[in-house]
């Protein structure tokens, strides 16, 4: 059909602006005429919409009732997830459906049932209401006036220094509370910058807690590993917080493939390295190793550090490579460390620098 | 004065008197007045703001069940509950009371469903309600403050909903805080001192769950239901906004008055709500939180995902790289910037929030208009808006799907890194392209209207001229939907304009050029000139229209 013509573009062809299209608009035509439901005009329509609204209500009633079956109906006893015995188990999905169900069909039945009814049997003619301004402007100068006078007869603005005390006394009172906050936590960062390891810490399995030979480290083998120490610790005095960071990762590479920088030429043992278990980016434990790459996943962002590589970041968020342990074998032929980290495990954080020079300094 | 404060007033019916009593009492009739008969508009689209506060109410409901059994303690126990696979494991009271409530508290496991169940409805129906309100235009003025309050309304969720997930002290929960310790670890000169403060001393600390749990349960909850009065409140005093239509001015409000009709759907309508949510919590288990164990440093579980809404973040930490192409972690000015940290929260996060925050403003400044708007834009009319907001949602999802990236690599059998680099660039590009993509069909679905206006509705019926033409019978609209398809402006873009002494200065130009891209291309709404020189048009070369068409009708 030929010459449809199509939407104009503004800058293209010659249109209509909104200035003149308000004189040329359309007349509003007022609200369609009230189309009558069936319910309007049938009674039997009418009536047989009650009766699925009463049906609704009753739903609910045997949901209710739903509930109270599973809740005392049901004998939930014994153990869950129990290997030996799985029936408990069973019968506390019964009942946790059971009552979700009731609850659900309860819910449902008044709800559709009102709406229904609403829609049905309730007058469905659309009624305007006319709008109002917000406040009239009588109002807000009637208003402006009041405030007027309520600030002059303070005197406020003529006896500036009642004003500025007054100022000074509003702003200092509350920041007595403020400085009640402050005994919410220790204030020295540098707890940042130590763990548990030190001289001839053993280096422990995590979870069984037993010690590792440098034999039994074999090439391409990774263990979670511990400070030996953390076992003396209990919840009540630091045990989270020092296995927070302390948790390291021991692996074995062919000594060919290890790029050791200067300085860290004995950290490691034929090969053997261990570095911090925590991520640098903000924090997760990273989990898995690839033995192929020698790379080190964190399972939260995905960053990757290089085994091989003193752990450099390869890919992903995380801004430093992982902090290494320096280990060596004691008389036992155990692995242990040879001091705690040289720089602060984990995320960076504000003092992170600061704190490395420092330790370099101690070290 | 006394004798007027007398009344005799004697009531015929039951109600009558009842209502008389309260009213002596309290004063209500001034309220029934006011509200009985307040007129409400109806649409789908109205829903989604009621879906959010019923969920509200379902949380606090559903929540307060959860404080009778609930232990906010991290003195270590050991469990002796009768989940065999933790029998004699110390764990946090914590802990141990969150599987209580699971296995022994009859109802626990349910009522902790719905309760988590409820937090994912409420944050959902909170984005599609802003979505709505958003392509609408509703947040134009009266309105731009209560805009504001939703945003907020949307923060304090994500607050809430993360100190909620935080509570049951389980593997993934404390995993959840360790992010945050990094996170807020990252911010300078203050950092270090806000996690050592939050926690207590060093992460994870004996502290942080009763600090949640007085988050949790009070400030929050109080917080977030200030903000819904102060919400509703408004809603109220601005009346609800209405879509174009026949009979729909600036100046009143057609709809259905609220007693009977619209209370009684919106209060069935909590009902159904409510029904969803259990039949989800009767299905569907989330948070097995017996699964992960008691928080410990050391085991993670991989491919855990966090609860939706706080994806974005989570996507955010993951897409910005940590050392390429230079170091994003380096000393300055006496102090570490932890950039690939900070900045995704400052830049990706932050500034989509702050732009969805002064929305308002942005729009009117370069607009230019300031006028009170009740009648809502068809998303369409608006095509830049719109366009926008395609862009925010693409933006958006993005950032949601990246926090699934390890996900997506192992399902679809990608390298890791590909998936990061691909995410990257759709955060970058992808915008610009939905953004483009939406103007153009909006543009579209705009010229189709006037289609429909000036030429009818094709009706499928062919018809065969007296001098052997084919044609399509085309249908006029009706007078009614004719003024729904008519009833828009399409603005002109508004050059730059002098100010009071003839100047144009820098920002108006730059004001001016947006306003250029905004409305450069446009559709324009019909006018009856054009209506009646179409129908002249055809009617000229046998087209059917008008009567012509009513007569070939059968
Ligand atoms: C307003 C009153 C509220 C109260 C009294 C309350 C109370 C609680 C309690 C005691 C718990 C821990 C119980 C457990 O998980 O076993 C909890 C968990 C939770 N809360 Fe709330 N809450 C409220 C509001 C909210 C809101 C507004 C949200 C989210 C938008 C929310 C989201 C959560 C989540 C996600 C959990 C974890 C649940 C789970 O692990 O299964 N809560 N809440
Ligand atoms: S915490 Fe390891 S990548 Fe984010």
């Amino acid at each position: 059909m030929g010459n449809h013509s199509d939407g104009v573009k503004a800058h293209t062809s010659a249109v209509v602006t909104s200035q003149e299209a308000s004189q040329e608009r359309f007349p509003d035509p007022g609200l369609p005429p009230h189309a009558p439901r069936l319910t309007d005009v049938d009674s039997k329509k009418a009536k047989g919409a009650e009766r699925q609204v009463v049906l609704l209500f009753v739903i609910s009633i045997l949901g209710s009732l739903l509930f109270w079956v599973g809740y005392f109906g049901i004998e939930v006893s014994g153990n869950f997830y129990d290997v030996m015995n799985p029936e408990p188990n069973k019968m506390l999905r019964l009942q946790n459906l059971l009552m979700g169900l009731g609850v659900a069909f309860a819910m449902f039945g008044i709800g559709i049932g009102i709406v229904h009814w609403a829609r049905s049997l309730m007058p469905d003619h659309e009624m305007v209401e006319e709008r109002h301004a917000v406040t009239s402007e009588e109002d807000r100068a009637e208003a402006q006036e009041i405030m007027e006078t309520i600030i002059e007869e303070t005197g406020i603005k003529r006896r500036p220094l009642l004003r500025n005390t007054l100022i000074g006394s509003v702003i200092l009172a509350p920041l007595t509370f403020v400085t009640l906050f402050r005994d919410l936590g220790p204030a020295d960062p540098s707890v940042l910058k130590y763990t548990m390891w030190d001289e001839g810490v053993r280096l422990v399995r995590d979870p069984s807690g037993t010690p590792i030979k440098a034999a039994d480290v074999t090439l391409g083998s990774a263990y979670h590993v511990l400070p030996e120490t953390l076992s003396t610790l209990t919840h009540e005095n630091g045990y989270l917080e020092e296995k927070a960071k302390s948790v390291v990762l021991l692996m074995r590479l062919d000594p060919s493939e290890l790029n050791v920088s200067e300085g860290r030429e004995d950290w490691n043992v034929d090969g053997i390295i261990a570095y911090s278990k925590v991520c640098t980016h903000v924090g997760c434990p990273i989990a898995l190793y690839e033995q192929r790459t020698h790379h080190l996943l964190c399972p939260c962002h995905q960053s990757t550090f290089d085994a091989a590589n003193e752990c450099e970041v390869v890919f992903g968020p995380a801004g430093h490579a992982l902090p290494q342990l320096p280990i060596r074998v004691d008389s036992e032929g155990y692995l242990v460390s040879q001091s705690d980290f040289h720089e602060p495990v984990g995320p960076g954080y504000w003092e992170r620098a600061k704190h490395v020079k420092e330790m370099a300094g101690e070290a | 004065m006394s004798h007027s404060l007398q009344s005799d007033y004697k009531a015929k019916t039951t109600t009558g008197r009842i209502a008389h009593y309260v009213d002596q009492r309290v004063g209500v009739s001034g309220i029934v007045k006011e509200f009985g008969r307040k007129i409400f508009p109806d649409h789908w689209s109205f829903m989604f703001g009621e879906v959010a506060l019923y969920s509200l109410v379902i949380l606090i409901l559903s929540g307060t069940f959860l404080t009778f059994f609930f232990n906010p303690t991290m003195v270590s126990v050991t469990y002796d509950g009768s989940y065999v696979p933790m029998k004699g494991v110390d764990m946090s009271g914590a802990y141990a009371s969150a599987l209580d409530i699971s296995f022994d508290v009859r109802g626990g496991l349910l009522m902790r469903q719905i309760h988590h169940w409820a937090a994912l409805m409420f944050m959902m129906a909170m984005t599609v309600h802003m979505l709505r309100v958003f392509f609408t235009g509703a947040f134009r003025r009266p309105r731009e403050l209560n805009w504001v309050v939703g945003a907020t309304l949307m923060i304090v969720g994500i607050l809430a909903g993360f100190t909620g997930y935080s509570l049951p002290d389980d593997v993934l929960s404390g995993n959840g805080l360790r992010i945050i310790d990094g996170i807020f670890k990252s911010i300078p000169l203050i950092g270090t001192y806000i996690s050592l403060f939050f926690f207590g001393g060093e992460f994870p600390g004996s502290a942080i769950i009763s600090r949640l749990y007085s988050l949790h349960i009070m400030v929050i909850p109080a917080i977030l239901l200030l903000l819904v009065a102060i919400h509703m409140f408004m809603v109220v005093i601005h009346k609800h906004t209405q879509y174009p239509g026949p009979g729909r001015t600036e100046n009143n409000v057609v709809g259905f008055p609220v007693g009977p009709v619209y209370a009684a759907k919106a209060g069935g309508f909590f009902f159904i709500v409510f029904g969803i949510i259990a039949l989800l919590s009767a299905t569907f288990t989330i948070n097995a939180l017996w699964n992960y164990g008691p928080y410990d440093p050391s085991p993670v579980q991989a491919g855990t995902q966090p609860d939706w809404y706080v994806g974005f973040g989570d996507g955010a930490l993951r897409l910005w790289p940590g050392v390429w192409p230079f170091p994003w972690e380096f000393e300055f000015l006496g102090g570490t910037w932890v950039l690939s940290v900070l900045l995704p929260f400052a830049l990706m996060a932050g500034s989509v929030i702050m732009a969805m925050v002064f929305w308002p403003w942005i729009e009117r400044w370069v607009t230019k208009d300031n006028r009170v708007h009740n009648v809502l834009d068809r998303p369409r009319n608006a095509p830049f808006r719109t366009g926008v907001g395609v862009a925010g949602i693409i933006g958006y999802a993005t950032l949601m799907i990246a926090a699934s990236s390890d996900l997506i690599a192992t399902h679809f059998h990608v390298s890791l890194n590909d998936v990061a680099y691909a995410l990257r660039a759709s955060f970058l590009v992808g915008p610009l392209i939905g953004f483009y993509i939406t103007q153009r069909i909006c543009l579209a679905l705009q010229r189709k209207d006037r289609e429909l206006v000036l030429h009818g509705i094709e009706t499928g019926n062919v018809v065969q001229l007296p001098h052997g033409e084919f044609i399509e019978v085309h249908k006029p609209v009706d007078e009614y939907r004719r003024y729904a398809l008519v009833d828009f402006e399409s603005p002109a873009p508004l050059p730059a304009q002098p100010n009071k002494k003839g100047k144009v200065n820098p920002i108006e130009k730059i004001r001016a050029g947006l306003s250029k891209i905004w409305f450069e291309d446009r559709v324009v709404a019909v006018t009856p000139a054009e209506l009646e020189a179409a129908h002249h048009d055809h009617h000229s070369d046998n087209a059917v229209e008008g009567s012509v068409s009513a007569s070939l009708e059968k």
